[in-house]
């Protein structure tokens, strides 16, 4: 008996993409495998991680804890939609560069979604709210510093920019 | 792990999500928020037939405060069973009237999983440590379950049978939970609530938590007191009984520390590779103490915030 189907259509980093999937894939399945995003990360695979985070109509969520089907009609942002229009790093990116913020990078783009999200609701977040906003991403190599450092600076480049 | 192929249904009103339950029973398991359900599905230790997802019914959303109740007696406060937990975080009416649920939030998973995660999921899971499921128990919340023959209400105090297992039946849906609003406790007296709890990591599963919600008069004793812990059973455990044994008298110190002791020694919790036994019933006594303390104090706060007109 062959799988049954179903028809989504989802926006993914500002584009429509239409699709038939399996009510089991999971979006991160469908992000990586299908639409070949491979930034987002597929780590533990049950909720833990924080790896395969992307922000759905804006709110970060696990892209393992949903399946594609599920998301149909909304709309996603992975860390690929958070790159400049020309594809180079936006202001986020390159401040984990500049603050050493990953070493092993698996983390980083659920790390990255999870900072976005908080410097867009809140733009000059204390130490205790980056450390919150984060808390649902597990890092293996850097202790976490230097990510709350690379936060912090974006956070203080983004004030001076609009100022 | 990949979770087993199955079928996907979403149904446009609650009336045929029942239907379709009641066509599928045990083979359909309900979807919301799914971020329980997913992991065991990933891991295989459910495998249904048949999801049915009821996150888009607009039936299953509603947060409200019934304005026609009498003001002598406990009013009610509504929150649908598909309301996100990130939803109740931040909303203004759920904050002033259920401040006990909202502030337990902040210890449930982390933001991505609560911008995804319902309250009545969290329920329905039935996780021993579950922080939504203690509110309920302690605040004696009312669970109105939904099938094809209509409403059947029932306890959150008598919904819990085991860890994971509910009297809820497979033909079943948690639609709305009620949480009593405890009548207005007037004039010279305040109400206050705090919820703890001690795990590994933030966001962990709690090895124990507690949690409570008094009123206090300005003079610092206790009119109404209701108290409870999670994570020391096989359900989460209200205790009415020293939260009646309160009431009537001064929340000092030593009336604090007999009702935790009280409570470490009503309780039989099991070791496990995380907590002894003995281990969880010392947190038991830290936290009822704590939660108690804290509540008190809570409600001192909001007696000097209270206008006096």
């Amino acid at each position: 008996m062959s799988e049954q189907l179903y028809s989504i259509s989802i926006e993914v980093n500002g584009e429509r993409r239409e699709a038939l999937v399996a009510a089991r894939l999971t979006l991160v399945d469908f992000l990586r495998d299908s639409l070949r995003l491979t930034g987002t990360h597929a780590g533990c695979e049950h909720g833990i991680c924080g790896a395969c985070s992307v922000l759905l109509d804006g709110e970060p969520v696990r892209s393992c804890l949903m399946y594609a089907v599920q998301a149909d009609g909304r709309s996603l942002i992975t860390i690929e939609g958070l790159a400049l229009p020309d594809g180079t790093p936006g202001a986020l990116q390159d401040a984990f560069c500049e603050a050493h913020a990953l070493q092993c990078g698996y983390c980083t783009p659920g790390m990255i979604i999870a900072a976005h999200a908080l410097l867009e609701a809140n733009p000059a977040p204390d130490e205790r709210e980056i450390r919150e906003a984060i808390g649902g991403s597990l890092c293996r190599c850097t202790g976490y510093q230097q990510i709350v450092d690379a936060i912090k600076l974006a956070a203080g480049k983004r004030t001076e920019n609009s100022a | 792990m990949k979770a087993v192929s199955f079928e996907y249904a979403r149904p446009a009103t609650l009336a045929e999500a029942c239907e379709l339950l009641a066509a599928y029973g045990p083979d359909a398991k309900l979807i919301a928020g799914g971020q329980s359900l997913v992991p065991m599905m990933a891991m295989r230790l459910a495998r249904p037939a048949w999801l049915i997802d009821i996150s888009r019914l607009a039936e299953l959303q509603r947060v409200a405060m019934p304005g026609d109740l009498p003001a002598d007696r406990d009013g009610v406060f509504l929150v649908g069973a598909g309301v996100r937990q990130c939803v109740i975080e931040g909303d203004a009416l759920a904050r002033a009237h259920v401040p006990l649920l909202a502030r337990a939030l902040r210890w449930v998973g982390h933001a991505q999983t609560r911008n995804r995660g319902t309250i009545g999921g969290s329920i329905v899971h039935a996780d021993v440590s579950a922080e939504i499921a203690l509110v309920a128990c302690v605040l004696d919340a009312t669970l109105e379950l939904r099938d094809t023959s209509g409403l059947t209400a029932v306890p959150a105090r008598e919904f819990f049978l085991a860890p994971m297992i509910t009297s809820i039946a497979p033909e079943q849906c948690l639609a709305e939970i009620r949480f009593p609003l405890w009548s207005d406790p007037g004039r010279e007296t305040v109400r206050g609530c705090a919820f703890d709890e001690v795990s590994v990591r933030h966001g962990d599963f709690a090895l124990v938590s507690a949690c409570a919600q008094l009123v206090v008069d300005a003079g610092g004793r206790c009119m109404r007191a209701e108290l409870g812990v999670g994570g020391v059973g096989p359900v989460p455990l209200a205790l009415p009984e020293i939260g009646a044994h309160l009431a009537g008298a001064r929340l000092d110190e030593q009336t604090i520390a007999a009702a935790a002791d009280t409570a470490a020694n009503m309780i039989d919790p099991e070791g496990d590779l995380h907590a002894s036994a003995d281990y969880r019933r010392h947190l038991a006594r830290v936290l009822v103490e704590r939660v108690l303390r804290a509540a008190k104090e809570d409600a001192m706060r909001n007696l000097m915030e209270k206008p006096t007109a």
